[in-house]
């Protein structure tokens, strides 16, 4: 298995699938030749020119809408948006017309469209520019979102949303796109709704998505050295489909959760998750459910204090050994 | 034009020096529209405009050390820390920001200049856009919406030839003149070079009148260059121009450069006393570096503060804050 980035990942699945069906069109801002302002698309370009990488000026609600009308024809487009703060300008696009299409029409029209960039804060860019819209996707039936961790589960992911027949929202973190983990060299898919243990443990189960596994893996290891608290860590991986088969089966391991996000905590993914953990698990439970998220206000700028407000190993291993 | 050039430089070694997160877009190379726009403004007019705002918020009066104090993410910043290089905010100056989603800024401008009629105030609003801005929606439906209901906002684009990488024949199906959209919302609309000081002043000028005494929009479309990258970590900065065209401009072109020259020739000013300016501009933003620097970052607290007036400014008895408000 090759070391390679996250960033390098997505870049590999979106050439493998670019080969394996000529539908497949990839657009967005500077995504040919800039290369991508993160540089995941770099390269391809050059590789497979302008029919199928295409670089559209900054009309991000003319663009998504033109994809959605687009895939309802055949088409597979995979949309990057620079940052998914930009979503919000084609809200209405992705809520009313990839959302909603399949069921208005009875079924009779699919949406193969993937929006994909990085949703995350922890880069000093502000509030407008630091959003981590996954909850509110995630609340509209019709549309699928994702928020891989790992270089490993990014391209499987994003191969799987790519042949999807729905609208599949991509949610990536600019912070992770230099990390490297093993991935395999041969072809592999990863379902979507598959929960991912990232980390085996039998005291308490952490559940998270995105960069926020890796703040759990860390505290993981803070609370296994200092604390002998042996955590399992829940990679969601996919969070409509969610996979709560998994996370219940570590509650019912462990008997306590903690849920960690970097969204924010008003009706945010744990919220969800929590409701559905002491529904389905009440009898389980020997504390009550741990939450840790960003601290609820906008993105602030200043540096060091952006790093407080985002969750960290230490608020979790605090917030663990509250719970246990 | 000397106070934001300054201004910028010293910004720009503090951000390589690690003294600032997240982006930073110099407006080096643009100061002139500023410049000349913001210095027909009377009390009565207002200033919105995008993320590339350092020059804009020099322009309308604010001070150096709250600018840097505020790249620094620093208390004493003008939005105390909170919002970044890409969100000055100066209210008392009719300045209302800095705004960084792309063309986000456009009905702001646009609101402005409504609430100004509706007070009836004889006013307009300036509001800054790029040549990449003018094809989102959001422009198109302020246009219309400036014309339907004749309202003294005045659109500013100041085209630099680019959109981060993208040049201006990528980005625009009509690429001769973006202002002659406004001839669909009939609007009235210009072009001038930003390197021309007198014609930006001129051309702002009918349009302010217009503004001011028939209440009507307008559309100018100004000229000009920016010479870093997009943002300092712009790492294309070279690829998509090429060095020769930025050096081009940079020797030929350059606003400030020029304008000294002309006012030279012209017996307004003196070397002297330009170089006094240049020294003084280099002084403050020295200045300002050493506030920024010396500056506490804000306190865990403040996270929470500035989100809801009720809790920034709370009533007592009936009137007091109710309900949750935060949810960690
Ligand atoms: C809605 C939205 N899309 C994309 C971006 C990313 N972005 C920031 S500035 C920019 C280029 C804008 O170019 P232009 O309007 O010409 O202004 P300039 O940077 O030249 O001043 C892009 C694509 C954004 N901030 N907001
Ligand atoms: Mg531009």
């Amino acid at each position: 298995m090759a070391l390679i980035s996250y960033r390098k990942a997505l870049n590999d699945a979106l050439a493998e699938e670019i080969l394996r069906d000529e539908n497949v069109v990839v657009m967005g801002e500077e995504v040919a030749e800039y290369n991508g302002a993160y540089k995941v698309t770099e390269g391809l370009w050059g590789r497979f020119g302008s029919k199928r990488i295409v670089d559209l000026p900054i009309s991000e609600g003319g663009f998504v809408g033109m994809a959605v009308g687009a895939s309802m024809l055949g088409v597979r487009p995979v949309v990057e948006l620079m940052f998914w703060s930009f979503a919000y300008v084609a809200f209405d696009q992705i809520i009313n017309n990839a959302g909603c299409v399949r069921y208005m029409s009875g079924g009779q029209i699919n949406c193969p469209i993937v929006i994909r960039g990085p949703a995350n804060g922890g880069t000093n860019v502000g509030a407008t520019h630091s959003h981590t819209p996954e909850n509110l996707f995630a609340a509209m039936p019709g549309l699928k979102v994702v928020a891989p961790a790992t270089a490993y589960d990014a391209k499987g992911l994003l191969k799987t949303a790519i042949r999807d027949n729905d609208p599949v929202m991509f949610m990536e973190n600019t912070l992770l796109y230099g990390e490297k983990w093993e991935v395999p060299e041969d072809e592999y898919l990863i379902p979507m709704g598959v929960a991912d243990v990232k980390r085996v443990g039998s005291d308490i189960t952490l559940v998270a998505h995105g960069r926020a596994v890796i703040t759990c893996l860390e505290a993981a290891q803070i609370l296994e050295a200092e604390n002998g608290i042996h955590a399992e860590v829940v990679d969601l991986r996919s969070i409509r489909p969610l996979d709560e088969e998994t996370i219940l089966a570590s509650v019912r391991k462990t008997h306590r959760a903690v849920l960690v996000e970097e969204n924010k905590p008003f009706c945010g993914v744990d919220a969800q998750l929590a409701a559905m953990i002491q529904e389905k698990a009440f009898d389980e439970l020997d504390a009550p459910i741990g939450r840790i998220s960003a601290l609820d206000a906008p993105a602030i700028y200043s540096p060091p204090l952006e790093k407080i407000q985002l969750p960290t190993a230490r608020r979790v291993v605090q917030k663990v050994l509250a719970t246990c | 034009m000397y106070r934001i050039r300054r201004f910028e430089q010293t910004s720009l070694k503090a951000y390589n020096a690690g003294k600032m997160g997240g982006f930073l877009h110099l407006y080096t190379g643009q100061e002139s529209v500023a410049v000349a726009t913001i210095s027909l403004l009377g009390e009565n007019d207002h200033v919105v405009t995008a993320y590339r705002d350092h020059g804009h918020a020099i322009a309308v009066g604010m001070t150096m050390n709250e600018c840097m104090a505020e790249l620094f993410g620093k208390a004493t910043g003008c939005s105390k820390g909170k919002g970044g290089s890409m969100h000055l905010f100066a209210p008392d100056k009719r300045y209302w920001g800095g705004h960084g989603i792309v063309a986000g800024q456009t009905p702001l401008g646009l609101g402005i200049a409504y609430a100004l009629k509706y007070k009836g105030i004889p006013g307009c609003c300036l509001t800054y856009l790029g040549d990449g801005a003018v094809n989102q929606g959001v422009y198109h439906e302020s246009l219309n919406l400036a014309s339907l209901l004749s309202l003294p906002v005045i659109y500013i684009i100041e085209n630099n030839g680019y959109s981060m990488g993208t040049s201006l024949a990528r980005s625009s199906a009509f690429k001769q003149l973006l202002a002659q959209r406004a001839e669909g919302y009939n609007i009235c609309w210009d072009q001038c070079n930003g390197e021309n000081i007198y014609e930006v002043r001129a051309k702002t000028q009918a349009a302010i009148v217009r503004a001011r005494e028939e209440s009507r929009p307008t559309v100018l479309e100004i000229a000009t260059y920016r010479y870093y990258g997009h943002s300092v970590a712009d790492a294309n900065a070279r690829k998509y121009r090429t060095p020769e065209e930025i050096d081009h401009y940079k020797t030929y072109h350059d606003p400030l450069l020029l304008w000294q020259k002309r006012l030279i020739d012209e017996g307004i000013l003196t070397e002297e006393q330009a170089t006094a300016i240049d020294y003084e501009a280099r002084a403050e933003a020295d200045a300002a570096s050493r506030f920024a620097d010396e500056s506490p970052f804000p306190e865990e607290a403040d996270i929470f503060k500035d989100i809801y007036s009720e809790l920034d400014h709370p009533a007592e008895g009936e009137n007091a804050p109710r309900g949750t408000f935060f949810f960690n």
